[in-house]
C-alpha cells in the first residue's frame, strides 16, 4: 500500500463510520416512550439538522410535516427526542389547523454526538417520524463549565 | 425588551404567515457549576404560548434541550388584524409576555 491509497482508505473509513453507526442503532425505544407501542412510520416528517457542529449549545433545526393542516387532518404534536441528552424529551410542539403549515424552526442543545428523532402525532392518532444524526465536537450541558 | 416577535408588515386574509420569536433567557440547565464549584440551579423556560387575538395558535413545552435565548419560527393563517401575543413561564415561576400588532388587509 502506498501513501495515496492509504490516505484514500482512511478517508473512506472516516466517512463511512457515521452511516454504519446509524444502521445499527435501534430508535424504537426512544420512539416508544411516546407512542406506547403504536407503530410509528418513517415518512411524512422531514427533520433537518447539520451533520457536524462545533458547539452543541445552539444547533439550528427544522421540522416539516406533510399535512393539509385541515380541521380533520392535521398535526397535533411534534416531539423532539434525544438519544443522549439528560432530558430525553427535548421539546414538544403543539399545533393545530390554525397553523396552516406544519413547519417549525428552533435551536437546540445537544450533549454530544447522537441521533435526534422528530416524531409527529396526527389528528387521526397515527405517528410518523424522521431522524437525524449529528456529530458534536464540543457538547453542551455536561462538559461545559 | 425580553423578547422580539417578528411578523410580516402586512398580510392578506388566508395567507400562511411566518412568526419568528426570540426570547432573552439564559435557559440555565442545572448541570453547570459556578467558580466555587456550587451547582447553578436549573432555570429553563418550560412553556411558551402564542395567541392570536386571544386564541392559542402555538404552544411549546421546552426543556434544557432548547438553546439559551430560545428561538422559534412557526406559522399561522392570517384571519383578522389584531395582536400576536407571546407568553412564557420559567422554572422560577417568572411569567412574561410580549405583543406585536398584525395588519391583515385585502
Amino acid at each position: 500500500m502506498n501513501r495515496r491509497t492509504f490516505i484514500g482508505s482512511v478517508g473512506v473509513l472516516t466517512l463511512a463510520a457515521p452511516s454504519l453507526r446509524a444502521q445499527t442503532i435501534d430508535l424504537r425505544p426512544m420512539i416508544n416512550t411516546i407512542t406506547k407501542g403504536v407503530e410509528a412510520r418513517k415518512a411524512r416528517v422531514h427533520f433537518e439538522l447539520p451533520v457536524l457542529v462545533d458547539n452543541g449549545n445552539s444547533i439550528p433545526m427544522t421540522v416539516k410535516v406533510e399535512s393539509p393542516m385541515s380541521a380533520a387532518d392535521h398535526v397535533k404534536t411534534i416531539y423532539l427526542l434525544s438519544e443522549r441528552n439528560p432530558v430525553r424529551q427535548m421539546a414538544t410542539f403543539h399545533l393545530g389547523p390554525r397553523a396552516g403549515r406544519a413547519e417549525i424552526q428552533s435551536r437546540i442543545r445537544l450533549a454530544g454526538s447522537q441521533h435526534v428523532v422528530a416524531l409527529a402525532h396526527m389528528a387521526d392518532g397515527s405517528f410518523w417520524y424522521d431522524w437525524a444524526s449529528v456529530v458534536v465536537t464540543l457538547s453542551a450541558c455536561i462538559d461545559e463549565t | 425588551m425580553p423578547a422580539r416577535i417578528q411578523v410580516p408588515a402586512q398580510a392578506k386574509p388566508g395567507d400562511v404567515i411566518e412568526i419568528r420569536v426570540l426570547i432573552q433567557h439564559a435557559m440555565e440547565t442545572g448541570y453547570r457549576v459556578d467558580a466555587e464549584g456550587r451547582n447553578i440551579k436549573r432555570n429553563v423556560i418550560h412553556t411558551v404560548i402564542c395567541r392570536y387575538n386571544g386564541e392559542e395558535i402555538f404552544r411549546a413545552d421546552t426543556s434544557s434541550g432548547i438553546s439559551a435565548n430560545p428561538y422559534f419560527q412557526f406559522t399561522t393563517v392570517a384571519q383578522a388584524s389584531g395582536t400576536i401575543e407571546l407568553s412564557w413561564i420559567d422554572d422560577a415561576g417568572v411569567q412574561e409576555s410580549e405583543r406585536q400588532q398584525l395588519v391583515v388587509a385585502g
